[in-house]
């Protein structure tokens, strides 16, 4: 589950003052707000997005572990690489399904991905290499999500919420069993520790960068705050990941590839260099090395699975035909 | 893009004895598809013993608006609750 600051939803709203006071005072006493509740259209707008974005990138997130189920090194790693990708598919309908409640249909936010107008975390425009690329998406981009996702169980609107909560709990295991391979690549043969470095020394930036722009220039962090969709800046949970997760590369003799991180004892955080954020845009606006693989192969997906629905749907219509048909003559 | 697949409702019941529970929504043909799709998509790791799926369409809710008026009238009933009463101590458990 992958969800990335969100990138130029616009929050605006032309609600008269009333209304707006009155939604923010059930915000500040943290009620939840339901799909059919009253709520400013930028409200509704912004999380029409965030969720779309949000579901998009659990299931193009679901393109690069696939790269590895056939190549997976034993049966125990392959089962748990094959349940963590089902997990993701689950997760973008979990959010798919939180979204629709917003008034969008599932058509709408599909079409909107295949024809890449949608945004998705950037994360997943990179290539994965290796087996230790499963390792270091598990334990780094897993890792980061979870960072992201935790608040979120407790934003103001309902259903995305509730979605949060079944999503933290089944990604704790996606984290451990990267972690688990990157350990044991680590504790391998030199090549094998090798190939666990080379694969943290790639997704460790792009893993930063998942949290979103700095907030500085992010422009819709302080209404998303307001409005408790989001509960932390992009900065601060950037910040609680480094700190989490450098101890652990310690851990297990890896060496993150940062010649600035050092440790603040007066701040107790980790102090890290500078992000390229011109690598970022440039990612988020399709200019990264799998952009154009990953939607061509979410379009293959659903051209290919076209005769599959459409046999589906003939199946059920026959079905009532039938059934009303035996209704009609046993009156 | 050719017609949505219906979208069903999600009940799943937890355990042996507790009430079906919503869980969420699939998409999906018919009845038996979407079954199939609420057992893959919210029962991966024993959540369930049983699911009800119910198209959504057919599902009617109370209007959030008339809040107030639907459910505000309970709380001034105090009435309909227990501790309204007084009864004696040495009477014991009622
Ligand atoms: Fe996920
Ligand atoms: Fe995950």
């Amino acid at each position: 589950m992958y969800s990335q600051g969100l990138i130029g939803a616009n929050a605006t709203t032309d609600e008269d003052e009333e209304f707006l006071a009155r939604f923010q005072a059930r915000i500040d006493a943290e009620e939840k707000i339901e799909p059919n509740d009253a709520m400013p259209e930028g409200y509704r707008r912004t999380l029409v997005r965030q969720i779309g974005q949000h579901a998009h990138s659990e299931i193009v997130g679901m393109l690069p572990e696939g790269n590895w189920i056939t190549r997976a090194p034993s049966l125990r790693r392959k089962a748990a690489l094959l349940a963590k990708i089902q997990d993701e598919g689950g997760h973008g309908l979990y959010l798919y399904a939180a979204a629709e409640t917003l008034g969008v249909s599932r058509d709408e936010m599909t079409e909107e991905l295949l024809s890449g107008k949608a945004k998705y975390s950037s994360i997943f425009n990179y290539p994965t290499l290796t087996w230790a690329d499963i390792g270091a998406i598990g334990w780094l981009v897993d890792g980061a999500a979870i960072m992201n996702q935790i608040p979120l169980c407790r934003c103001s609107f309902g259903p995305y919420a509730r979605a949060m909560i079944r999503v933290c709990k089944e990604e704790s295991f996606h984290q451990r069993q990267g972690y688990e391979i990157m350990m044991t690549l680590a504790k391998g043969t030199p090549e094998q520790k090798e190939l666990a470095q080379d694969a943290l020394n790639r997704w460790w930036w792009p893993s930063l960068m998942m949290f979103g722009p700095s907030d500085s220039a992010s422009e819709h962090s302080d209404q998303n705050m307001k409005w408790k969709i989001k509960r932390f800046t992009n900065d601060q949970l950037r910040q609680n990941f480094v700190n989490a997760t450098v101890p652990q590369g310690e851990h297990i003799g890896l060496k993150m590839p940062d010649p600035d991180l050092k440790w603040n004892e007066k701040t107790g955080d980790y102090e890290f260099g500078e992000i390229n954020w011109d690598e970022f845009w440039r990612v988020v606006k399709g200019g990264g090395p799998m952009n154009r693989e990953r939607i061509a192969a979410r379009r293959k997906a659903w051209e290919d699975g076209a005769w599959v629905r459409e046999a589906a749907m003939a199946h059920a219509q026959k079905r009532q035909a039938r059934r009303d048909a035996a209704s009609v003559a046993a009156e | 893009m050719n017609a949505e697949l219906p979208l069903w409702e999600v009940f799943i019941r937890p355990r042996n004895g507790l009430a079906h529970k919503h869980a969420g929504s699939v998409h999906a043909s018919d009845d038996v598809m979407a079954l199939h799709a609420a057992r893959d998509v919210y029962t991966r790791r024993g959540e369930g013993v049983s699911i009800w799926v119910v198209p959504s369409a057919a599902m009617t809710a109370s209007d959030p608006s008339e809040k107030d008026q639907n459910f505000e009238p309970t709380a001034s009933k105090i009435y309909r609750h227990p501790t309204f009463y007084e009864i004696p101590e040495e009477v014991g458990n009622m």
